[in-house]
């Protein structure tokens, strides 16, 4: 008994102590301003859609017919990461650029390109620098008096920005350390990811054509000890060189490497960026655009949690008036179901969009069913002047095998639905499938162990009244 | 019980709910949103609105003649037209501005085009055939011990008629009432035979308890007692689960309003399905097996 008791007491502390976990890790405001809890909440926010934060995405078709299909992969990887790179400069907090696989069963395969952009609503803007071919550019290093302008500029700028004073952009810091060439990527052949024999370090190789190879030439007679930095997409606002190899020698065959500290992964990356010369797809085609504005978002955002509020206090209110003290309890359950499910939401960074709460809701409702079936079993067992523990034993062991049946059809339900989904589909068969799971959990196990808990004994007239259910004395 | 009893009234109204359904899709058909044909939607607010003929002479001006013009609200407009690029769609937006000389704010805006449209239809087409599947099997094996008097698949194929049923008749309302059919309605009708299924499953259960403990002889009492055991349970956990619905219209956003609505007429005739026909049924079967 006592066991019981502590192990309630322990299930609620927990339960609140979660609860209040997720309170604390919201961001509050206090005369306009973030207090307690700010790094922590910086770390663990809601993390909400598209349809609730505002945003635009847009999926695109990527035309690989002229790839091979082995390097399919290669180029799409090299896709996004160009576009992220541009992405990037436009400032927005969590873009989203992924690769989509689209197909195999419903028709041929197909390469698609998602792009997320919470809080822009620019759609134009965007398009327009999705859309746009690569540049990649060799510039050279300025001349010494230049370079030591610039350098001053940038100690100058660095300064008053540590002291807080107006912040001036001269002409030298706008121009940037390096000096352009005619070198651009449309004389680049080829770049390649290469190991070095004997220290299998990697190594990049780029190999320029007849053309190229001739100002590379130059480029690098004149510029033996110091940097030549290769840019992409500075005109769109990249302004870090994706790489800045020194020269050691003039190279005269119009064949280069660049080595260093790369891992792998790092030189992948470069080689990818250094063939993007061009999109590294045949096309790209805009297939759908979903724009919400930011004020739509957090309306829909509200309406939903209102929603859930309301529904909880519904729920909560039919089961005390129908089931009583076993009621109650449920409504305990419930409660730290929701807890457990907010929890599992913020700290797993599963993304709710307004259908994802809709599952959420419809969750709630479906929750106390396993409550209901083991109550409604309880009061058989009661009838049949069984003691109040005997009676609540029975009603748990009895209902469990239609509790477990009824929910893998649900699951089940989830599972489809998950793989049928676009974004909108997915959020809404991950929060139904998981609260269908978490809440087969807390109907049993909490209810369970908070009922056992409660100090009645026997089946007097005191207890049929807790226990009974309906606005109707227990027969 | 005499739902057991009276099985041939509720087979009947049954029947003719699911026929006038049928008649309302044949006569009527989907009205197919967006998401499945291919198409495009634009919300807009004004600070005052221009009248509805001079946003349709504007459209019809600018090349969008096929667009369907909603006022909604006190200063909002919707427009429904065929799929857009980017320039189309700054078009769009120039045109509803009355060529920039109202004052309006773009809300939402989407457009799908035929290729995910196409392929959205067909993956729900594929998804409802899945979760019907993957459900009949489940019960086929979950009842796989039960023989005595009606076979084990007999049970799958009763659920797969309460299914069909419970997906029928809903959609049926739902094109009745001129709603549009998106892919969030193909996500409730889903989602309607998982918990459809749930109830069934209970009575089900119920009856393959009884059986066990051989409460009685006659199949039809052992199933009626079995109705009359889990009936307050059918009842109110659809009825739980329809006041989170009822919230989620009156309260929750409005994208998923619809969705709503069609869960809600879901639930309540599934639960109708479960108890009024599942079982009904199984008794039907055996009375029609015995008579051979």
């Amino acid at each position: 008994m006592w066991k019981t008791r502590i192990g309630a007491l322990l299930l609620l502390i927990i339960g609140g102590g979660l609860g209040f976990l997720i309170y604390a890790s919201e961001p509050k405001l206090h005369e306009g301003k973030v207090v307690y809890g700010q790094d922590f909440a910086q770390k663990f926010p809601f993390k909400l859609g598209l349809d609730l934060s505002g945003g635009v995405q847009l999926v695109y078709q990527a035309d690989v017919t002229s790839i091979k299909p082995a390097e399919v992969k290669d180029a799409m990887d090299s896709l996004r990461d160009v576009i992220e790179r541009r992405i990037n400069t436009f400032g927005v907090s969590e873009p989203i650029v992924q690769i989509e696989e689209k197909g195999g069963i419903t028709g041929p395969v197909e390469e698609r390109l998602i792009v997320e952009l919470p809080g822009i609503t620019d759609v134009k803007r965007a398009v327009e620098m999705i859309g746009q071919t690569p540049k990649l550019e060799f510039m050279t290093e300025r001349s010494k008096a230049e370079l030591e302008a610039y350098n001053n500029a940038v100690e100058k700028f660095k300064a008053d920005q540590a002291a807080g004073k107006p912040l001036v952009i001269p002409a030298e810091l706008l121009a940037g350390p390096y000096v352009p060439t005619e070198l651009n990527g449309r004389f680049l052949d080829r770049a390649n990811l290469e190991f070095d024999p004997t220290t299998r370090e990697p190594i990049v190789s780029i190999v320029f054509d007849k053309e190229g190879s001739d100002l590379f030439a130059k480029i690098t007679k004149e510029n033996v000890g110091k940097t030549v930095a290769i840019y992409l997409d500075r005109d769109l606002g990249n302004n870090e060189p994706i790489s800045a190899p020194v020269v050691r020698e003039a190279i005269l065959g119009g064949k280069a490497q660049i080595t260093g500290n790369f891992t792998p992964e790092e030189a992948k990356t470069l080689v990818g960026r250094l063939n993007s010369g061009a999109l590294p797809v045949d096309k790209l085609e805009l297939l759908s655009t979903e724009t919400i504005s930011a004020p739509l978002g957090a309306k829909a955002l509200n309406a939903g949690i209102l929603a859930a509020m309301w529904g909880l206090v519904v729920v909560a209110g039919f089961l005390v008036l129908w089931y009583r003290l076993p009621g109650v309890v449920a409504t305990v359950a419930l409660a730290i179901y929701v807890i457990l499910m907010l929890v599992l939401f913020k700290f797993f960074g599963i993304t709710l969009t307004a259908a994802g709460i809709a599952g959420f809701i419809l969750s709630i409702g479906m929750a106390v069913d396993a409550n209901i079936l083991i109550f409604e079993r309880t009061k058989e067992e009661l009838r049949k002047g069984h003691g109040v523990h005997d009676a609540v034993r029975e009603g748990f062991d009895r209902a469990w095998t239609s509790i477990r049946d009824s929910n893998i059809s649900s699951i089940i339900t989830a599972i489809i639905l998950f793989w049928f989904g676009s974004s909108l589909i997915k959020g809404f068969a991950l929060t139904f499938g998981l609260g269908v799971i978490v809440s087969m959990f807390s109907a049993i196990t909490i209810s369970r162990v908070l009922l056992f808990a409660l100090p009645f004994k026997g089946h007097g007239s005191v207890v049929r009244a807790l226990f009974g259910s309906g606005f109707f004395k227990l027969k | 019980m005499f739902i057991v009893k009276y099985r041939k009234f509720f087979f009947t109204l049954s029947a003719i709910v699911i026929a006038l359904s049928f008649f309302a899709m044949l006569t009527k058909g989907f009205n197919a949103g967006i998401d499945f044909k291919g198409g495009s939607i634009i919300e807009v607010a004004y600070e005052t609105r221009p009248d509805f003929e001079a946003l349709k002479g504007s459209l019809d001006g600018a090349g969008f003649a096929d667009a369907r013009v909603q006022l909604a609200g006190d200063n909002d407009v919707m427009v429904k037209t065929h799929a857009l690029s980017e320039a189309d769609h700054q078009g769009l937006t120039s045109a509803l501005s009355l060529g920039g000389t109202v004052q309006m704010e773009e809300k939402r805006f989407s457009s799908i085009g035929p290729t995910i449209g196409k392929e959205l239809r067909s993956k729900a087409w594929i998804a409802i055939v899945l979760v019907i599947l993957g459900i009949v099997l489940f019960i086929a094996y979950a009842f796989r011990h039960v023989s005595e008097p009606i076979s084990s698949w007999k049970y799958g194929a009763i659920t797969t008629f309460t299914l069909l049923h419970d997906i029928v008749v809903p959609a049926g309302v739902f094109v009745w009432l001129g709603k549009e059919v998106d892919t969030l309605f193909v996500v409730a009708l889903l989602s309607i035979m998982g918990v459809s299924v749930h109830d069934t499953i209970v009575v089900f259960d119920r009856i393959r308890e009884n059986l066990k403990l051989k409460i009685s002889n006659d199949f039809m009492v052992t199933v009626g007692t079995s109705l009359r055991q889990t009936f307050t349970r059918s009842i109110n956990t659809s009825l739980t689960v329809m006041l989170v619905l009822a919230a989620l219209y009156f309260y929750g956003p409005a994208s998923t309003k619809d969705f709503s609505l069609i869960l809600w007429i879901g639930i309540f005739v599934g639960t109708y399905s479960s108890v009024f026909i599942a079982s009904p049924l199984l008794v039907e079967l055996e009375k029609r097996q015995n008579r051979v």
